[in-house]
């Protein structure tokens, strides 16, 4: 509990640095009607215009760089992963549609120009979400129906992550296998420490003896996100997706932490919560606080892990955009200075976000199964 | 908005990686590397346990080993001390024994000497008085050859008894 303050402050410094950046970038740019657009993003009326002077742009040879449109398309998810140039990678599209399931690959839509007729209805890409066309018309009623099940690039990119754990930890695990009570060799010995770190570090102080139930998850999740933070500052494929800065990965995270913690609470915890040694008038009061503290625990953990991948892809990202806003070369080298000193420190950040989520899961499974007050 | 909205189908795809995931290397990864971890642990604290043990019962040994050689020095100590004693005694009492049988014999060959002197003396004794007596008589003789001279004597003699 101790490093909260840091890490909160922390948090809260990040996300004033890449507010002061994005609205740098807006006056700029004079890109007060795509961050309006964004804004908006389900308006039809915005988007047609704005394919229309996307278009334009295109007419003309040449497009007016948009910094704030090519963050936001990082940060958000895709169902094409981008290679190099004009080359993506087309992934599969999944739809859960009333009448069944739909399956194609998202080449169909040829990023976004044509429209695709699968078995139930006709698709189109808008805003890298797929809609139901009817009659060259979207309809939101009908894509509202729909549930997009898709592998997208956040999707792909954290199976690749899932196959690389399982190929080093079961690795690790043969040697382990193969050379009993030996010392550790190769692979074996850059994780065996990290290992015991989140073992003597992060697991026993802050659960105690019962530390060993819960050390598959507290590994899991710590090596996840570690090795998801990392790929993710990989510019090039398979790495450069923002899996941990999504949101939704880091509320499946908070969710199962939400889990385990208060499967796990014992008789104790729930007293603490639902009769608190408080007089009983104040009741009222501090039930509901105390229930909203399991919830806003793990939610805090969300917002951490997602605000700082995200601050930290953000940053990199606007500071390459320098070199295309001035339009000079003479930029790049500050520009590549700058991300470069980024780039170390959210290598940091990438290890300290996978530490705090698992010292804190660990915290709050501590005070969940802890014996007595 | 966008940004802070949890899509399902991430979520789905999540949940189903995560859970696969942590299944998958719970099973084959952290079980066997935690108790892989946990035995060589054990293994080594046990030896130090081991070497401890040895080292205290080597340095037991030692004293013991040391308490065995100032034992046995002060055994011999003692030993050499009582041989001496013995050897003074035993040199001593020769000695005293030595000096007893000289003057023993030094007393039996006075007494010796003695008795032969005494004996000698006797013999001169004799000799002198068997000399004496001869010449005595040789005296006598001579002088008694004619009678008025023996006359004379007895008159002579007779005068001292007389006195008497």
């Amino acid at each position: 509990m101790d490093y909260n303050p840091i890490f909160v402050s922390k948090v809260k410094r990040l996300i004033t640095v890449f507010t002061l950046l994005i609205a740098f970038f807006s006056f700029n740019t004079r890109a007060f009607a795509q961050v309006d657009s964004l804004a908006a993003a389900d308006s039809t009326a915005v988007h047609g215009e704005h394919a229309a002077e996307a278009g334009h742009g295109a007419h003309k040879g040449e497009e007016k760089f948009e910094p704030t449109k090519v963050i936001m398309e990082h940060i958000a998810d895709s169902h094409m992963w981008h290679l190099w140039g004009h080359t993506s990678l087309p992934l599969p599209v999944i739809l859960y549609t009333p009448q069944g399931l739909e399956f194609f690959s998202s080449g169909n839509f040829h990023h976004g120009e044509h429209d695709f007729t699968g078995k139930y209805n006709t698709y189109r890409l808008v805003h890298d979400k797929v809609k139901v066309v009817n009659g060259g018309q979207v309809d939101e009623t009908a894509s509202g129906a729909i549930i997009d099940f898709s592998i997208t690039k956040n999707v792909a990119a954290m199976f690749v992550a899932v196959v690389i754990m399982l190929l080093i930890f079961i690795s690790v695990a043969g040697a382990y296998r193969k050379r009993v009570g030996k010392s550790p060799k190769g692979l074996q010995s850059l994780i065996e420490p990290i290992i015991i770190f989140v073992r003597d570090d992060i697991a026993r102080p802050n659960i105690g003896h019962k530390y060993a139930k819960f050390m598959p998850y507290l590994l899991t999740v710590f090596f996840f996100i570690w090795i998801n933070n990392l790929l993710g500052l990989i510019p090039i494929f398979p790495g450069g997706a923002n899996v941990t800065g999504n949101i939704a990965l880091t509320f499946v995270l908070s969710l199962i932490t939400l889990l385990v913690v208060n499967l796990n609470g014992n008789k104790y915890y729930w007293k603490h919560i639902l009769l608190p040694d408080v007089p009983w008038w104040l009741y009222p009061i501090m039930i509901p606080v105390e229930l909203i503290g399991i919830i806003s625990k793990p939610f805090a953990l969300m917002i951490r892990l997602f605000a700082n991948i995200t601050a930290g892809h953000i940053i990199v990202l606007s500071l390459i955009s320098l070199i295309f806003i001035f339009e000079s070369l003479a930029i790049a080298p500050v520009s590549v200075a700058f991300v470069l000193f980024m780039d170390v420190l959210e290598l940091l950040v990438a290890f300290l976000q996978a530490f705090i989520f698992t010292l804190l899961t660990a915290l709050f499974i501590g005070m969940a199964v802890e014996e007595h007050h | 908005m966008e940004l802070v909205t949890p899509s399902i189908g991430l979520v789905f795809w999540t949940v189903v990686a995560f859970v696969c995931l942590l299944i998958l290397l719970r099973k084959f990864a952290w079980k066997p590397i935690m108790s892989a971890i946990h035995d060589r642990e054990q293994s080594i604290d046990e030896a130090l346990n081991k070497a401890e043990l040895a080292k205290q019962e080597m340095a037991r040994l030692t004293a013991q080993n040391e308490d065995l050689m100032k034992e046995a020095r002060a055994e011999r100590d003692r030993i050499l001390k009582e041989a001496k004693e013995l050897k003074d005694g035993i040199v001593g009492e020769a000695r005293k024994q030595a000096q007893t049988e000289g003057a023993k014999l030094i007393e039996k060959a006075r007494i010796e000497i003695e008795n032969q002197k005494k004996a000698a003396l006797a013999e001169v004794k004799g000799q002198v008085s068997a000399l004496s007596l001869e010449i005595a008589e040789r005296v006598l003789r001579s002088q008694l050859e004619d009678k008025s001279k023996q006359e004379a004597l007895v008159a002579n003699l007779l005068k001292d008894v007389e006195l008497n």
